[in-house]
């Protein structure tokens, strides 16, 4: 050891920030020290300034904060998700988080087959013994960015752009398409999509030009919901004079003056409670109860009632989220919250319709 | 459709097809020279970020065109060391073009983690830092160039020749490798404004494989335009035309107030590419000795 160069101070400081350390991991219930989690983003990245860079801020403070270990890897394609779950499960990680809907069937079939570890998967739903879905009321949030849109408005054109036109992004618009119309009974909404294909996630140029079209057609806000190539429809708000709206992370500071606000979705709170859950389940020995699958198990929704969604408020939207806006959208959330709006959700919609 | 419309429709497959073009006018070279060119697409990838990497730094004092020479150089020197592969080693050029695919792939988001600390995505050029019209221009120059250079140059010949009968152009004291690995380097200097004409002119930052493709549709419309300047350029047009069709038909009501369900809308690009192929236009030769090493002797 190194430590004989500090002599016999040395020894008792390190002796005592030890013992200071273990004393304050079990005094504050945080039996993270030990817990390792592996976490597989999707195909956008740590840094995608949206989805992946939430989970991936969620995880951080879990680790600053309960001392977890943590690994994380950036999956680059639709085909590496089962090769990356199966190789944290293989190796002695405890908790698997996967991130975003394109994993649903690699996490099904990986959770089977590794009973013993827990799995997580964010925005969609799998069913299994060891498996927590995290999945987000996305049309609740989306609803109140359409009251903003349509508050907004000077001339009754809303736009909204999509990544792809799955369900998961179905979902934001049939939500927004409700808030305009709740808020303007006239407004008309534009949809529109980048792409049929995974790079949809990823071509700013295209979703410019997706946005410059509907500019030019008289639309003056376009809420997108399109991942990275979301920077795109900022790009040409801001050629065009015109609003755009943001999406899964805060992303007002990108373009302020541009940006009215983002909807939320609140991936690192998410992923961060799991997380926390694990943590304080654990004995000493870094055990958990044996029958913790049956409370860590199953779907937990996260919405507008618990912070789940939420729309992004900060110094860079003050002046466009005037106080008489913020207070018909924060009354809007109320009578979401209370159940006396009841916000039309595409999952549910479309089970009724057959 | 009015006039402003037809403005708008106009101007965004100008916008469409500029990036395109210029890697198709990059693969045009090489592939008329014998080296098949799949990398486009990665050099392409390489020249949108090293754009955005220079015009960042060069902001306020001409930014934008600092942007498209280090495009052009970085996609250059991307280029030559494919040559290096597939001239003078004679490297396999489906399986080296792949390989330089997948490190430009893997490159960009390493550099971009390097400089910026972020794998994602770079910050954003403002406004006065973008180029507005520049590329577009650029690359109908281009196009009428190389297509004049073709039919009238020595140059032309010779690229042509290379990739048709090799030996022939050696018997007339042409260095028949020095020239293919001249021409590589050239597409990548198109293929790197391509991909700068991407991030600082239709957007504004690097993003993860931002390309999306477009490398191999240029391809694609090499083929489609039988490996001539001006034919391609028509091809890459219809692409843009139909992409911006597809885009601008998205979420018009028809027939009674209801718009045609998207996933229909978007099948256009698709379905119209098929027919054209199918029909239209015949059989497509390619050079004779495309993909063929020359052994100087």
């Amino acid at each position: 050891m190194h430590l004989k160069k500090f002599g016999f101070l040395g020894r008792v400081a390190s002796f005592l920030v030890l013992a200071l350390w273990t004393s304050l991991a079990s005094a504050g219930g945080l039996n993270g020290v030990g817990l390792k989690v592996g976490m597989v983003l999707d195909k956008g990245g740590k840094d995608d300034k949206s989805f992946n860079a939430s989970a991936y801020s969620g995880a951080n403070r879990a680790k600053d904060e309960l001392k977890i270990q943590y690994k994380y890897v950036e999956a680059t394609d639709d085909n590496a998700f089962e090769p990356l779950l199966r190789s944290f499960a293989q190796k002695d990680f405890d908790l698997i988080i996967g991130v975003g809907f394109a994993q649903a069937e690699a996490m099904a079939k990986v959770s089977k087959a590794f009973p013993n570890k827990l799995f997580a998967i964010v925005d969609s739903d799998v069913k299994g013994a060891n498996v927590r879905s995290l999945m987000f009321e996305e049309h609740e949030g989306s609803f109140l960015m359409g009251a903003v849109a349509a508050l907004k408005s000077k001339s009754g054109k809303i736009g909204f752009i999509g990544g792809m036109a799955i369900p998961l992004i179905k979902r934001f618009e049939m939500g927004f398409e409700a808030g305009v119309k709740h808020v303007n009974p006239k407004a008309t909404v534009t949809s529109n999509f980048v792409g049929v294909t995974a790079d949809s996630w990823n071509n700013p140029p295209k979703a410019k030009e997706l946005a410059l079209g509907q500019f030019n057609n008289g639309v003056d806000v376009i809420f997108q919901a399109a991942g990275a190539s979301g920077s795109g429809v900022f790009d040409a708000a801001e050629e065009k004079k015109k609003f755009a709206i943001g999406v899964d992370s805060n992303q007002n500071w990108m373009k302020p003056g541009v940006i009215l606000t983002s909807m939320m979705k609140r991936v690192d709170i998410s992923v961060y409670e799991t997380i926390k859950e694990v943590a304080a389940a654990r004995n000493a020995e870094g055990k958990l109860p044996a029958d913790f699958n049956k409370t860590f198990a199953g779907l937990k929704r996260f919405g507008l009632k618990n912070s789940g969604v939420d729309y992004a408020l900060d110094s860079h939207n003050q002046k466009e989220m005037s106080a008489d806006v913020k207070k018909k959208i924060d009354d809007l959330k109320g009578q979401i919250t209370s159940g006396k709006i009841k916000v039309p959700d595409f999952y549910t919609a479309k089970a009724g319709k057959k | 459709m009015n006039l402003d419309s037809l403005l708008d429709f106009s101007s965004a497959v100008l916008r469409g097809m500029t990036p395109i073009l210029f890697a198709a006018l990059g693969g045009y070279l090489s592939e008329r020279s014998g080296v098949i060119n799949i990398a486009l697409e990665g050099m392409m990838l390489i020249g949108s970020f090293f754009g955005v990497l220079a015009a960042l730094s060069f902001h306020g004092s001409g930014a934008p065109w600092m942007g498209f020479l280090a495009a052009g150089v970085a996609g250059g020197i991307f280029a030559a060391l494919y040559g290096l592969f597939v001239i003078r080693y004679r490297a396999n050029q489906i399986v080296a073009g792949t390989a330089m695919n997948l490190l430009a792939a893997g490159l960009t988001p390493f550099f971009c983690k390097i400089v910026f600390d972020s794998t994602g995505n770079t910050p954003s050029l403002p406004l006065e830092d973008r180029f507005q019209y520049f590329p577009m221009f650029l690359s109908f120059g281009l196009a009428f160039g190389l297509h004049w250079m073709s039919r009238q140059t020595p140059m032309g010949l010779w690229i042509s020749f290379a990739g048709e009968n090799p030996a022939a152009l050696a018997t007339a004291g042409i260095r028949v490798n020095r020239l293919r690995t001249w021409a590589v380097i050239a597409s990548g200097v198109l293929a790197g404004w391509g991909g700068a004409s991407l991030s600082i002119c239709l957007s504004s930052s690097f993003s993860r494989n931002m390309t999306a493709g477009r490398g191999f549709m240029a391809l694609a419309a090499l083929i489609f335009g039988k490996w001539r300047p001006l034919p391609a350029m028509g091809a890459c047009l219809f692409f843009a035309i139909s992409d911006t069709v597809q885009m601008r038909l998205q979420g018009v009501p028809v027939f009674g107030g209801q718009p045609i369900p998207v996933e229909f809308i978007q099948m256009i690009p698709y379905v119209a590419t098929m027919l054209i192929l199918a029909g239209w236009v015949g059989q497509s030769r390619a050079p004779k000795s495309l993909g063929l090493p020359f052994h100087q002797g």
